[in-house]
């Protein structure tokens, strides 16, 4: 990166994109915010400071709709991701009406898995343990199967389809034919598990959130056969990809500041406002797209109808305008309006389930890892822009000690 | 001269121990301000949370001990509580309080909020089962009077305090009527379009609902309790429990032989929340935050605004705050966004920028016919309000519409929007005139433009 000449946004978004600059696209996103309503080339206008972003996400006259125009790769069926009311407000209440309930009182529960999960690793000997593939990414995937009622053993099945999927939420445009091809195999490998799994309910419908979506009471309907395929989808890829960033990323930044470290360990009630800085600091969310509905007004520019709108949360969220000192990672830090989980119509359902998990897992990381390093940093990065993360995250250690509070 | 000078040191008094006070308390330690610090309530609790007792106290979910309002600091303040302001001197720098005390200031911030229009004693007034829900111990009693299982309930004037009230008969099962002076509930505040829509909840929920209906008197037994209610149509009603909701009164009356623009209607301040004088001039070190406010919004010139919204009263206590700490050149303008809600008959109503001002409204997005939608207001072609119903989360988006001035009706294009925007009249009743007041103070005759006083509920 040059420092003589100020980069357009298209070239901004470029290195972003570059799996190599995954690792810390912070720098990347400072310069954007120096023109925080930029046009690309291609047409699309990337929107990376707090206010801006903060205000289109609840505006009006922005959809959902990413618009996308290259139909041949888009699902018949859409998300209420990327649907608009009234149809997303009655996708949302359907699945908020059966999820918040059955995650309320979960703590405990989350807390026993947490344990399990790092009691296969317990060790008076130094040792190393992959968070990621120990913790991060297990940990969200149990709750969200047990939640939704998939068999255990589909378990495998489901996860590699969930990863293989979540690269189609990527620019298609960083996207190969081949992948595209493969992302469009994945979606019927998945509507064909599902399809198995709805039948199974038909016949035997249990107190599981899938037969709750089948069975609902709301006096508006039900939900039909294709949009029940797509939540259960959307739901089993944000189960699968966020909360693994999250608690990766969390994990990083508690290695890479031992007082805080050491902090979480003696005081537990720091995990709350800690997880909050995690989602501000280095999101597990990157960016959201939306598409205008009709010029806007913004940041002394205009935003004409009808164009792709990409909010680059993660930049928000470190704009100096917003937050203080925004490049430091500050786990007790007040008035933490962090752009996280979203904003406005679609503010993420599952925030409460994230939180929770993200908490516990930290904690119990705190406590149970004694003297944890990473093996390297920057760790290894997935290839996702999006829901970005470490691919793995080794972190040596000098003892892994049993559980002994328990809490 | 920052906090590091003048402003960190001294003697500052805030009159008012409420939602206001409190936090322009804590604010001001924020701002760093080291000196003595006195909290002066005419109320014996420590402060608490007025949302909640029209809604949840009232309902019966929350007592009043659970309202005390969370601490977000240690403020080393000195406590006056249950001991009224009567006076203030100021160019003694002195408050006067009810049991002959005096405490000097080197800066004061006015915060002593509003009351409950009483109903006039000469129409029954004094009657036991009158009630007005302003304090924790209106709340109290109310709620112990709609324990004891009256036959009616009589709710006077159908405003967000009246319909909050009415709601939370229902919801114990009382039979409750409503009388409204005007056309619709929430008239005066929403205008008679949405208020149609609150009419709609009001019988929906089984409320025996009165429009264009006054109360004449109150009238009791010769034990002294309510019996019946006289209304303009000629009806006399049977109730055993009447809740005055007729609007909210400033607490200046202690200000009246100061030198400060004051009146029931608010104190006048200005844009930095410093008090003005009756000849216009900025009082020097005397500051007013809160209900009891009264002051010029940049976006809505020629409308003095006083505001009962709990968000302006934290807003604008952490400005005078902070102008109370800082030098005039480093003072901040209060200028938020009016913002309020309410919970009534299961239905939440949010409201951003200024609605009664407007002339036209718009239903932009959802469904009118199943409550659950948002309305635009104009005046003049400009946006300036917003309402939803049951659709809070799109608010904010209106809100940075009417920050930026945008033209009315505004061109949204929403996907849940009908598709040619029609505005309509908003039929906003005598803007000026409080409803069902029966006293002379309330200065009917104002123009409109001249200040409506926004008395939305809590």
């Amino acid at each position: 990166m040059t420092t003589t000449t100020p980069c357009s946004a298209t070239d901004l978004f470029t290195h972003v994109l570059r799996h190599g600059n995954r690792a810390d696209p912070y720098p990347y996103f400072a310069q954007m915010r120096q023109q925080p309503v930029a046009r690309m080339d291609d047409g699309t206008w990337l929107v990376s400071g707090y206010h801006e972003i903060a205000q289109l996400l609840h505006d009006p006259r922005i959809s959902a709709d990413r618009l996308n125009p290259q139909d041949a790769a888009r699902p018949a069926a859409r998300s209420l991701l990327v649907q608009d009311p009234p149809n997303h407000d009655q996708l949302r209440r359907l699945v908020t009406q059966e999820f918040i309930p059955r995650i309320m009182g979960m703590r405990d529960h989350i807390h026993a898995v947490v344990t399990q999960l790092l009691d296969a690793h317990t060790t008076p000997q130094p040792g190393q343990l992959d968070v990621v593939a120990e913790l991060a990414y297990p940990l969200p995937v149990t709750v969200i199967c047990e939640l939704l009622g998939v068999p255990r053993e589909d378990e495998p099945v489901f996860g590699s389809l969930a990863r293989r999927l979540t690269r189609g939420l990527d620019p298609v445009d960083t996207q190969t034919d081949e992948e595209i091809h493969e992302l469009q195999q994945a979606r019927t490998e998945l509507v064909q598990y599902l399809e198995v799994l709805i039948q199974q309910r038909h016949t035997a419908p249990g107190d599981d959130l899938l037969s709750g979506l089948m069975f609902s009471q709301d006096p508006s309907g039900g939900m039909g056969p294709v949009d029940l395929r797509v939540t259960l989808g959307l739901l089993l890829i944000a189960g699968h990809e966020t909360t693994v960033n999250l608690i990766a990323n969390g994990t990083l930044a508690l290695l890479r500041n031992p007082e805080v470290l050491a902090r979480l360990r003696n005081d537990p009630a720091l995990a709350t406002p800690l997880v909050e800085e995690v989602l501000r600091y280095d999101p597990p969310v990157q960016m959201s797209g939306r598409s205008t509905l009709a010029d806007i007004d913004i940041a002394g520019t205009t935003i004409p109808k009808g164009a792709r709108v990409r909010l680059v949360l993660a930049a928000g969220s470190r704009d100096a305008k917003r937050f203080p000192d925004p490049d430091r990672f500050v786990p007790d830090r007040p008035d933490n309006a962090h752009l996280g989980f979203g904003g406005g119509l679609h503010y993420c359902i599952g925030a409460t389930l994230a939180r929770a998990e993200a908490q516990i897992a930290l904690t119990a990381l705190a406590r149970r890892l004694d003297s944890p390093r990473l093996v390297a940093d920057p760790p290894p990065y997935r290839e996702n822009t999006i829901l970005r993360g470490p691919e793995h995250l080794m972190v040596s250690f000098d003892r892994l000690t049993p559980d002994v509070q328990a809490n | 001269m920052g906090p590091a000078g003048r402003g960190s040191v001294g003697r500052i008094v805030v009159v008012g121990a409420s939602l206001a006070g409190l936090r322009a308390a804590e604010a001001l330690r924020d701002e760093g301000f080291t000196g003595d610090l006195t909290l002066i309530g005419d109320e014996p609790h420590e402060p608490y949370d007025r949302p909640p007792l029209s809604k949840a106290v009232l309902s019966g979910w929350l007592t009043t001990d659970h309202t005390v309002l969370p601490r977000v600091r240690n403020i080393d303040a000195r406590w006056l509580l249950g001991s009224a302001a009567t006076g203030l001197d100021v160019p003694g720098r002195q408050v006067a309080l009810a049991d002959g005390r005096r405490v000097d200031f080197d800066r004061l911030l006015i915060a002593t909020g509003t009351h409950a229009r009483p109903w006039p004693e000469r129409a029954g007034g004094g009657l036991h089962g009158v009630h007005v829900l302003r304090s924790r111990d209106d709340a109290d009693r109310l709620r112990a009077a709609l324990l004891s299982g009256p036959r009616r309930v009589l709710v006077i004037g159908g405003g967000f305090t009246g319909g909050e009230v009415a709601s939370a008969c229902r919801d114990l099962g009382l039979n409750v009527t409503v009388t409204q002076r005007s056309g619709a509930p929430l008239a005066s505040a929403l205008g008679g379009v949405i208020g149609r829509v609150a009419a709609d909840l009001h019988r929906d929920a089984g409320v025996d609902l009165r429009l264009n209906t006054t109360v004449h008197a109150l009238e009791g037994d010769p034990a002294g309790r309510l019996r019946r209610a006289r209304l303009s149509d000629g009806t006399v009603l049977p109730a055993e429990v009447a809740v005055v909701a007729t609007g909210a009164v400033a607490n200046t009356e202690w200000l009246a032989d100061s030198i400060l623009a004051a009146d029931h209607r608010g104190v006048r301040c200005d844009g930095a929340c410093r008090a003005l004088a009756a000849d216009g001039t900025v009082v020097e070190d005397v500051f007013a935050a809160g209900d009891v406010a009264r002051w010029p919004h940049p976006l809505f010139p020629g409308h003095p605004l006083r505001l009962d919204h709990w968000d302006n009263a934290v807003a604008q206590a952490r400005t005078a705050a902070h102008n109370m700490t800082h030098d005039p050149l480093d003072h901040r303008i209060h200028q938020p966004l009016p913002a309020f809600w309410s919970n009534q008959f299961g239905v939440n109503l949010k409201s951003v920028g200024l609605p009664t001002i407007a002339d036209q409204v718009v239903v932009t997005q959802g469904s009118f016919d199943q409550h659950r939608f948002v309305a635009a207001y104009g005046q003049r072609g400009r946006l300036v309000g917003a309402v939803a119903v049951d659709s809070p989360r799109v608010l904010n988006g209106y809100a940075a519409l009417i920050e930026a001035r945008a033209p009315f009706p505004p061109v949204l294009n929403a996907p849940d929007g009908p598709a040619q925007l029609d505005p309509v009249d908003a039929e906003f009743p005598h803007r000026a005139s409080p409803e069902h007041s029966v006293t002379r103070d309330s200065s009917p005759h104002i123009p409109a433009t001249a200040g409506p006083v926004l008395t939305a509920h809590q």
